[in-house]
């Protein structure tokens, strides 16, 4: 069931013209910030060959692209999100799920599933660019595993909180917002706290990326991950059983 | 079917639903058995949509029971929704998709295995002329067109129970009748609740009706006995108006 019901939202998703020209834009702008970062390495490269121990292709072009693809993922995110519940709720579709013999879990896997696997099909885009440097230099498989690793957890943590602030309205474009002004709020707060234990560090997702990003594969990043989107997708489900409590 | 009592589909019990402080539905049952068609009548704001709602598991009553084919609704949801078809007041279509897609769509979510919903789709299809529209979207369709999926998707899994919320809404007449056609062939193996405040649509199709009244049902019996209801043989119409108005 849960199979059907991510199967359901990314036939809708690919069916949407939409959804293909952002898939396009955006494969745009990875490409357009690989080349450039690519660029800047080959002009500092005869200076890093000078250093005893150079950082390599992987960490100078590839760790960049991949902090600047989960910046852009926070604002995209909500984007995705906002449908899931709310536009189901404003076209009255929700009924159909609510009136078949589903449980409030199998609904909001389904549809975190389906969203999920729509983004990594979109994050495919980055892996391959940065494998055609295998073409002409010897690359870090570590690094960019651990990189790919923590996007798709930290993609997963987004796409749980927005579904469950989708849970709480009818309207798409406040779902947007409100998600985005969560992820924003909670990057703001890491960033803004000079204190190095402070608790915002904690809270943040992008914060936990940023082992992976240097590839530091730490359980208790993943494990803040996996806590963060339990605690959202419990959360949808909640108000999803509330939904037929309060009408 | 045989001279016996024909089994109990849909009972539910006592039930009571309120939105803050305003009661709704007031200690309402209902009983219906296979190759019953019930009709819902009553004013705007009676509380039809709210009772089917009810009944579909779309919405927790306050109190009271529901079983459907002897299942309990809410003990045991998901097992009993499977014996159940709905359509709502605004059909729930995914208007991005063909209508083949979406009615195997809701024929999988029902729990059919994919061969069982194809072949339900050629059936469906067929029972609700949606044959010429098979692939396309159904956002691109008309209001009837939409209609009549919706009544597909609510019968694709072919249900015991039948729940359709208006279900002649926004149709021209042609199309009115081909669906109170379709309405009364289903009445024959399932049993059907349906809501209206059209009285022809009562006279045409059901067999049973109840009459509601700001959230009571303040009659139930035959059609034809609310049509001779107080020795006036044929008079559905001043019938209902009567039993309405007495009741304020």
């Amino acid at each position: 069931m849960i199979r059907l019901l991510a199967w359901r939202e990314l036939r809708s998703l690919f069916s949407m013209p939409s959804t293909w020209l952002i898939l396009a834009a955006l494969q745009f702008i990875f490409a357009w910030f690989f080349l450039a970062r690519l660029e800047a390495f080959l002009q500092i490269q005869p200076q890093l060959a000078q250093l005893a121990n150079p950082p390599g292709v992987t960490i100078t072009v590839a760790a960049p692209m991949f902090n600047t693809v989960a910046l852009l993922l926070m604002m995209l995110v909500p984007m995705f999100t906002m449908r899931l519940i709310a536009e189901e709720r404003r076209n009255q579709t929700f009924t159909l799920l609510l009136s078949a013999p589903l449980s409030g879990g199998q609904i909001v896997l389904g549809k975190f599933f389906g969203l999920l696997v729509f983004l990594a099909v979109l994050i495919t885009g980055v892996p391959l660019m940065l494998y055609t440097l295998a073409l002409g230099t010897v690359i870090d498989h570590g690094l960019l595993l651990s990189n790919l690793l923590g996007l798709l957890l930290l993609t997963a943590s987004y796409v749980a909180l927005g579904l469950y602030v989708s849970a709480l309205t009818t309207q798409p474009v406040i779902a947007a917002i409100g998600a985005l002004a969560v992820l924003v709020g909670l990057w703001l707060a890491d960033i803004g706290a000079a204190a190095e234990d402070s608790p915002w560090h904690f809270i943040s997702p992008l914060n936990h990326f940023q082992n992976f990003n240097v590839g530091l594969l730490d359980s208790s990043d993943a494990a803040f991950f996996v806590l963060f989107s339990a605690v959202f997708l419990l959360l949808a489900i909640r108000r999803i059983h509330n939904n037929r409590i309060y009408g | 079917m045989s001279g016996a009592t024909p089994e109990t589909t849909l009972c539910a019990r006592n039930l009571t639903r309120r939105f803050g402080n305003r009661q709704i539905i007031h200690d309402l049952s209902l009983e219906l058995r296979r190759g019953e068609v019930l009709g819902l009548l009553g004013h705007n704001g009676a509380g039809k949509s709210t009772t089917l709602q009810m009944l579909t598991g779309c919405l927790l009553p306050g109190s009271g029971e529901i079983k459907i084919c002897g299942i309990d609704l809410l003990r045991q949801p998901s097992l009993a929704k499977a014996h159940i078809g709905y359509l709502p007041e605004t059909p729930p279509l995914y208007r991005e998709l063909s209508v083949r897609d979406y009615l195997i769509f809701a024929a999988r979510l029902r729990g059919m295995k994919p061969g069982e919903a194809a072949a339900a789709l050629a059936q469906t299809s067929q029972r609700c002329g949606l044959e010429a529209v098979g692939k396309k979207i159904i956002g691109t369709l008309s209001k009837g067109y939409q209609q009549r999926v919706g009544i597909a998707q609510a019968i694709i899994h072919s249900p015991d129970v039948i729940v359709l919320d208006e279900p002649t809404v926004g149709l021209d007449p042609a199309q009115i009748r081909d669906i109170r056609n379709l309405i009364r062939e289903l009445g024959n193996r399932s049993s059907v609740i349906l809501s209206t405040h059209l009285l022809g649509e009562v006279e045409s199709v059901c067999d049973h009706v109840q009459i509601m009244q700001e959230g009571r049902l303040i009659y139930g019996d035959t059609t034809g006995a609310l049509a001779s209801y107080g020795g006036e043989p044929g008079h559905l119409e001043e019938n209902f108006i009567r039993l309405t108005e007495t009741q304020r």
